[in-house]
């Protein structure tokens, strides 16, 4: 038996997110009352310091991780089923180990230029990542297509191939590097949402926005996609048609999400998963429900990065897996009993 | 109407294999597909129902070329049950048959009462919150089948009705494979035209209105049961000596091996 229905679960998550934004906003290296931050939220400043680190710091941070979250994990869910496996995530379509690579290319090359050369208020590293996700996507997409439509396994074997090469060019420019660049590029894989910026947030908030109105068309294509493709097909699903969209969505999404928050792994795999445990694999309420408890666990990881070792603080990409993974055993254990 | 295969052949990887097959499969009837292993009849189905494209020749459903029709028309007159299904995600049972109901438009209330019925009709009420990751062979075919069922229970505007069946009894035990009879009997008489591919020759021998022997891509007979099933038929496709008799009471060929 599944544990929760599924608007019970999204109603949870639509009450759980506001008020774990509103716990974030008040956790870092200041802290903040709650009444202040509420009250800055609804345009009564308290103070100008605390004015500047709520709008200037906090709050494009949290909408970030909000976004990203929700972002990785409703394309995690699409991807699982689109590949019809529940271990698939955004990263084997090729974009994750394409952005890597763009991004180490840049730190490596553009070293010094970084700091300073920044276009229209983006850095060069993220503007390689994406640069870097989108090409590699294009690539495991172009392998996988032939004259008969496009080959979910070639696509899966494509993606592998990629990854690994990607994974030895990254090898080598940290080879190349010296100790401060290869400082950043590690930085940068493990996720991080400390450059957030009111620009970054804007263009994370178009794209979450995007794929959040389009994934509710092709749900019902993605629950008879879970049959098969030529069962698909058979009721009445344009399958060609609905991959490339969704996969041209996915690459959009996953590359927007790197190039501003760098590899946050362990949301885009693990937090459909979990969904699934929780309220079946229907699409029409796993890719919302996914997206609403991807955002809650990126803004509550990317807190506690915040306050676990003031004055500085950790990445954001190390702190979802350590919270996630334990949630997620409990949840296996549980399923396991049931059986 | 009809669906209808005009000299068909298909070639894949340097093999040859259907060869100027011509099938008719009226509304209302019964075809049963049988041969050995291998003589096509997969094929054949996938070329009749649009996953494989005929090398040379057309397939027509309700007189219309089968590629022509637009996806969702095509869904809402002919469903297909493939011989196995992939589905390793825990959907229970009424969501699976609720996947057949995709292809129309009739809103939630109605959608809940045809799959509820169809459950019913296959003997697998009893399933309905049950994950199908969690089921038996026997059980998950049956629920593979009401979603079929489910896609096709309310006849269309647009034309007759097809169900294709890809060898539905092998996973059923003895009640089951005559439900499965029964169910289609019922089909062919609401007007529904079935073609399916059946592995025991008692058993189509029993059901079809038209009985295709089908032996290394090409038809080797058709017909009513009466006529195809002889025992020279039987040595020539199968290889084997058989006796043919009758039912003592349907009254049908009975294939004694």
């Amino acid at each position: 038996m599944r544990h929760f229905s599924s608007g019970r679960l999204i109603g949870i998550l639509v009450i759980l997110l506001p008020v774990v934004a509103l716990f974030s906003l008040t956790v870092g290296t200041v802290s903040i009352s709650w009444q202040d931050a509420l009250g800055a939220v609804f345009g009564n400043a308290s103070g100008t310091q605390i004015n500047t680190i709520l709008f200037d710091i906090r709050l494009p941070r949290i909408l970030l991780a909000i976004f990203v979250g929700a972002v990785l994990a409703s394309t995690g869910a699409v991807m699982q089923g689109l590949f019809r496996n529940p271990l698939a995530d955004p990263s084997l379509i090729g974009v994750s180990s394409g952005a890597s690579v763009g991004a180490s290319i840049m730190i490596v090359t553009a070293g010094g230029a970084i700091q300073g050369g920044a276009l229209v208020g983006l850095s060069l590293v993220s503007i390689g990542a994406f640069v870097g996700g989108f090409l590699a996507t294009l690539l495991v997409y172009r392998l996988a297509t032939s004259g008969m439509g496009t080959s979910v396994t070639t696509m899966l074997l494509a993606g592998i191939a990629i990854g690994a090469l990607a994974g030895a060019l990254n090898s080598l420019l940290s080879y190349f590097s010296d100790n401060d660049m290869l400082r950043q590029i590690s930085l940068w894989q493990m996720g991080n949402l400390s450059g957030a910026s009111w620009l970054k947030v804007s263009i994370m908030g178009v794209v979450a926005v995007l794929l959040m109105s389009l994934f509710p068309r092709d749900s019902k294509a993605l629950n008879a996609l879970l049959l098969g493709e030529s069962e698909a097909r058979h009721l009445g699903i344009n399958v060609q048609w609905v991959k490339r969209r969704l996969i041209a969505l996915t690459a959009l999404g996953v590359g927007v999400c790197v190039a501003v928050a760098g590899l946050v792994g362990f949301v885009g795999l693990i937090m459909p998963h979990i969904i699934r445990l929780m309220i079946g694999p229907d699409h029409r309420w796993l890719i919302p429900a996914s997206g609403l408890a991807g955002a809650v666990l990126l803004v509550i990881a990317d807190s506690l990065a915040r306050v676990v070792v003031i004055p500085a603080e950790l990445p954001t990409g190390v702190l979802t897996a350590i919270l996630g993974a334990p949630f997620f055993v409990v949840l296996l254990l549980q399923q396991r009993k049931d059986v | 109407m009809t669906m209808l295969a005009k000299d068909i052949s298909l070639h894949l990887s340097g093999f040859d294999l259907l060869r100027n097959i011509s099938l008719e499969v009226e509304a209302g009837k019964v075809t049963a597909i049988v041969g050995p292993n291998g003589a096509g009849k997969s094929s054949l189905l996938k070329v009749l129902t649009g996953d494989m494209t005929a090398s040379k020749g057309d397939v027509y459903l309700n007189s219309r070329l089968l590629n022509q029709w637009p996806l969702l028309e095509k869904a809402q007159m002919l469903a297909v049950l493939p011989q196995h299904t992939l589905l390793n995600f825990s959907f229970t049972a009424d969501e699976v048959v609720g996947l057949g109901r995709i292809p129309h438009q009739t809103g939630i209330v109605k959608d809940q009462e045809i799959i509820a019925e169809a459950l019913e009709l296959v003997d697998a009420s009893y399933l309905q919150r049950r994950f199908y990751t969690q089921m038996s062979g026997g059980e998950k075919q049956r629920v593979q089948l009401a979603r079929v069922l489910a896609q096709i229970w309310q006849s269309s505007a647009l034309g007759d009705q097809f169900l294709v069946l890809d060898e539905p009894t092998s996973a059923f035990d003895l009640s089951h494979q005559k439900l499965t009879l029964d169910i289609v009997r019922q089909l062919a008489n609401k007007g529904v035209g079935v073609v399916m591919v059946v592995h025991d020759l008692n058993l189509a021998a029993r059901c079809a209105d038209n009985l295709v022997v089908i032996d290394g891509g090409v038809i080797a007979a058709q017909g009513s049961p009466e006529l195809v099933l002889t025992e020279t038929l039987i040595d020539d496709v199968f290889k084997v000596k058989a006796v043919i008799s009758e039912h003592p009471i349907t009254k049908r060929p009975l294939v004694i091996t």
